[in-house]
This record gives structure tokens, C-alpha cells and sequence, in this order.
């Protein structure tokens, strides 16, 4: 089989990693390869709304916000494989697999890597306690409950207050279930501030910083988890515990890019990210190997994944025409005081065809903060924010005219006050 | 007067919006940054309101679910009477995008629209 590109998942970031590679370059050959039996990836099942604001300027939930992607593939003829699983991954070709072709390898002139993120386990926790039913991760209970339609539990205690988490509480809740409270082991939540309004504050359920589940009870089902308040070193505080009756126990704490393809291709993985380190093009360590989306650095909004995403497309298609490798500078992206990384990691000044995006992590909670650019030590950029979280993504944006004088190193640093 | 912190909830920039207030009256809004955060703060202070987004029973379709979102949305005190209504009624496949599921659920006058496609079987 050939294809000119071959998108490795059909979620946001496949669809639109797609559609822009075809805008493109309309003669290009596009082959999206997707292990579920439908397009969208997560969307499906994220029913709440707060998508697309910024892409559509309209508030979408999720499959409507998936369904606007979708419905361009046929009129750009792109072509899709559903139920096909990517086994692996090289700089000229990808192998997958599917039940009515077997094994299979498709030769293409790129790939992009858009396979997201998958949610922390309980395994990867270190909870103590017994292994009874009713332990679920946010993201299966989201599945269950919206495309399943089967409640998980009716009595649930909440570990973790990511994005899922805290929109599950409210799902949980509007479908007659009782969600005691939100432990969060760190002192401020990972989700976003909206999320925290209007699915826990609306519904008066207590979110718990700096607690966490020393302890889950029940021998066939969870009967119950103790719970306990957590010191500055995250240890348990004796004497604070108490232990709260429930069926149910959710996870939401944290996603890891899925990137077993990206490691046995040989691709560079950034440790902050745990995804791919990436230049200006979202080109990883392999030419003509991009990343983008979740599995690049996990987001918390879908627009940014589409806009990022249809950079990425672009890149693609112009390195199927044009092959050649960029000469010319290369200025090094660097994460300097409270920040955790940066995507890209590196700029090749030549190829950059519009602004540069650069988008980060804080490590903390900043109040009053400034978020500075130096180029060379110098700074280029401040620029003043009410509050900086690690749990919203932040980004600035540089002109390419900015770049001519072409430092060689720009540091990305939060100054407080 | 009286001041009132609220947070945005309309997109995910979570805009920290101050609402001066003298009794009923609004006398400022001051930290959103668009018109969709004034009419938030405006609605919040005085009668807030809430898209609901849930999933109906399907009957013949490729899935059992659909899921659907009242297409404004309803006060916050009739929430969980609307998700009663949603929760006792079905639809037959095939759904489209936008097909309306219930009209004026729960008295409120509001429309319940699928959010996605089920085709038949």
C-alpha cells in the first residue's frame, strides 16, 4: 500500500493534521489509520459543551465538535481505516493492522504521530489497599456512562482534580449519583478554574487540596476510602484521616502521552512532556516523522490541539514536496525559572512560515506574575498575568519578524513580583 | 455595595470577572473580555443558567446512546428536573445532528438537540 501521508490516529489532532495537509497540497494522497470503529478519538465521548470557541466561535460539545472536522475528509478525499491498529512506525513507511487485511505495511513520504494521551492508572498510583470493583479511571466512567449509557457507581469519592475528574463529578451527579468530595494531593487543582465553578462549586462538592486515598476498603466491591491530609513532602499527616463510605472510586490524575510507537521508531522523547522533542514544523528527531496534539504535550483545550495540529499538517505536506532538510540557524528554545517546558524546543529560523507559538507549563502557582522572553539574556518580552497555574497551558506568541537578528537561545522564565 | 468575584465558565480563558452591585442594580462589570463574559456576569449575579448536556435512550440504532444538550440553557434550579424529562424519554434512529429530541423540556420553553449522529441498523 501507499499513501504520501499517513496520519496515525483519527482524533482531533489526526482530523486536523489531515484537513490542513490536504488544504495544502490538494494532490497529496492522505491515509488517516484509526484503531476505534469510528472517527474523533476522546470527543465521542466528551458530551459536555466548551469546545470551539475558538476554532468555530461557537460553544460545541465534543462529537459536534469532532462531527465539523469529519465532514470535510470526503470533499478534501482523504481517506480513512477504521478498527486498524499501528503495530509500527518508520521514517518511509508505517506497518499496521486490521482484520480484513492482516498485517500490512503502507510506504509514505511522512507520518504524522497524533496517537493522544492515555489517563494514569491505579497500578501507576501507589495506593495502598485492597483490589476490589468499583476503582475506575475518570476517562473509562466517562465512557460508560456517555457512550455505554451503564452507571459505574451511585456513592463516589474523586482522586485527582484534573479536567475529567471534576467533569465527571458533575456527570455523576446529574445522573443521580452522590459524589462525596475531590481529594487533590497537590495544594492547588490541576483542572481548569471553569471546570471547578461549574462542576463542583454549582453542585456544593467539596474539593480537598492537598488530600489524598491512603486506603481503599471492600473485599468484593469498594466499601469505603480513608483519606488524609498530606504535608508539604505529600506524606500523609497522622491523625488526619477519615474514612468516607462510598462504592465507588474515580481517578483522574494525570495523562501520559501514548508514545510506545514514537520510542521503537527511535523518537526523541522530551522527560518534561513525555512527548517527542519538536522544531518549529513539529518535526520530531526523525525528518519526516511530526507530532502533534496529545501525544505531543497533553493540552487542555481542543482548539489549541486543531490549531497546533493543522501546523503540523502543513509541515508535513511541504516536506513531502520539497524533501530537502533546512539549512541556515537554529535558535535554541530554553525553559528557564517556574517553567516546565516548552514546545517547540528549537526554531529553524527558515522554515518558520508565519508567527512562532510557543506554548508551556508553569511547575507552580504564580499570583501576579510576569512572563518573560529573553533573547540572549536579554528580555524581549514581559508580559504582566493575574495568575499563572499548572494547570492551564500558557503560550506566547513571537513575530516572525521578531526573529531577523536571529539569537541563538530564547528563554521562556516566569519573573514574580 | 457590594462586589462579587465570579469566574467565567463560558470558555475555558476562565476570565476572574468583579460585579459591583447596589441591591439589584449593576452598577459594574469589570475583568471579562468579551461580550459573552458580561452576559455571564450579568445572568450569574441576578438568574444563572446552565447548558445541560446528557444522552438519550436510542431504539434501532447503531448505538444505545445519543448524546443531546438542551440548545440554551435553563435555569440552574430546574437542572435536575430537566435531566429527569431527558432521562424517561427515547428516540428512534436514525438522529442527526441538531434533530430536536424534546421540545420545551421540563416547562422551560427549552429545546433538547442530539449533539451527534446514530445511524439506523
Amino acid at each position: 500500500m501507499k499513501a504520501d501521508i499517513v496520519i496515525v490516529g483519527g482524533g482531533p489532532a489526526g482530523l486536523a493534521a489531515a484537513i490542513s495537509a490536504a488544504k495544502e497540497d490538494k494532490s497529496l494522497d492522505i491515509l488517516i489509520l484509526e484503531r476505534d470503529n469510528e472517527l474523533g478519538g476522546i470527543l465521542n465521548q466528551c458530551i459536555h459543551n466548551g469546545f470551539g470557541l475558538h476554532t468555530f466561535n461557537e460553544e460545541l460539545t465534543g462529537p459536534e465538535y469532532a462531527a465539523r472536522f469529519e465532514e470535510q475528509l470526503d470533499g478534501l478525499g482523504i481517506r480513512y481505516m477504521l478498527g486498524t491498529m499501528v503495530l509500527d512506525v518508520s521514517s518511509g513507511s508505517v506497518t499496521a493492522i486490521n482484520s480484513k487485511e492482516g498485517v500490512f505495511k503502507v510506504n509514505c513520504g511522512a507520518v504524522v504521530l497524533c496517537m493522544g494521551c492515555r489517563e494514569r492508572p491505579r497500578g501507576a498510583l501507589n495506593i495502598p489497599g485492597l483490589r476490589p470493583a468499583g476503582v475506575f479511571t475518570a476517562g473509562t466512567a466517562q465512557r460508560l456512562v456517555n457512550i455505554e449509557g451503564y452507571m459505574p457507581g451511585r456513592e463516589v469519592v474523586i482522586l485527582g482534580s484534573g479536567d475529567i475528574g471534576l467533569i465527571m463529578a458533575r456527570r455523576m451527579t446529574l445522573e443521580g449519583a452522590k459524589v462525596k468530595c475531590v481529594c487533590e494531593l497537590m495544594p492547588y487543582s490541576g483542572g481548569l478554574k471553569r471546570n471547578i465553578v461549574q462542576c463542583l462549586d454549582d453542585f456544593n462538592i467539596p474539593l480537598l487540596l492537598s488530600h489524598t486515598v491512603i486506603d481503599i476498603k471492600g473485599k468484593e466491591r469498594v466499601t469505603s476510602v480513608v483519606i488524609a491530609e498530606v504535608d508539604e513532602r505529600s506524606k500523609p499527616i497522622p491523625g488526619t484521616e477519615q474514612e468516607i463510605a462510598c462504592d465507588t472510586l474515580l481517578l483522574s490524575c494525570g495523562l501520559i502521552p501514548e508514545n510506545e510507537l514514537s520510542r521503537s521508531a527511535g523518537v526523541e522523547i522530551n522527560p518534561s512532556t513525555n512527548g517527542p522533542v519538536v522544531n518549529e514544523s513539529f518535526e520530531t528527531s526523525i525528518p519526516g516523522v511530526f507530532a502533534c496534539g496529545n501525544v505531543l504535550h497533553v493540552h487542555d483545550l481542543v482548539d489549541y490541539v486543531s490549531e497546533e495540529s493543522g501546523r503540523a499538517g502543513r509541515s508535513a505536506a511541504r516536506f513531502v514536496k520539497n524533501k530537502a532538510t533546512a539549512e541556515g540557524p537554529v535558535i535554541k528554545i530554553r525553559n528557564g525559572n517556574g517553567v516546565r517546558y516548552t514546545v517547540p524546543s528549537f526554531v529553524r529560523v527558515n522554515e518558520l512560515s508565519d508567527d512562532l507559538v510557543i506554548r508551556f507549563r508553569s511547575g507552580n502557582v504564580y499570583k501576579d506574575s510576569y512572563i518573560k522572553v529573553l533573547f540572549d539574556g536579554e528580555t524581549k518580552l514581559s508580559r504582566r498575568k493575574p495568575i499563572i497555574t499548572p494547570g492551564e497551558m500558557e503560550q506566547v506568541i513571537l513575530k516572525k519578524e521578531d526573529l531577523a537578528n536571529t539569537p541563538s537561545e530564547i528563554l521562556i522564565e516566569i519573573a514574580e513580583r | 455595595m457590594e462586589k462579587r468575584e465570579l469566574t467565567c465558565i463560558n470558555c475555558p480563558m476562565g476570565c476572574r470577572i468583579t460585579v459591583t452591585m447596589e441591591g439589584d442594580d449593576i452598577l459594574s462589570v469589570e475583568g471579562n473580555t468579551c461580550k459573552r463574559g458580561f452576559l455571564y456576569a450579568c445572568n450569574e449575579v441576578k438568574s444563572p443558567v446552565r447548558t445541560v448536556t446528557t444522552t438519550i435512550k436510542v431504539t434501532g440504532g447503531l448505538s444505545d446512546r445519543v448524546s443531546c444538550k438542551t440548545k440554551e440553557a435553563v435555569p440552574k434550579d430546574k437542572i435536575f428536573e430537566v435531566m429527569e424529562v431527558i432521562n424517561k424519554a427515547s428516540c428512534k434512529a436514525p438522529v442527526a445532528i441538531g434533530d430536536v429530541l424534546i421540545e420545551d423540556c421540563a416547562g422551560t420553553g427549552i429545546l433538547v438537540v442530539a449533539t451527534k449522529a446514530v445511524g439506523s441498523v
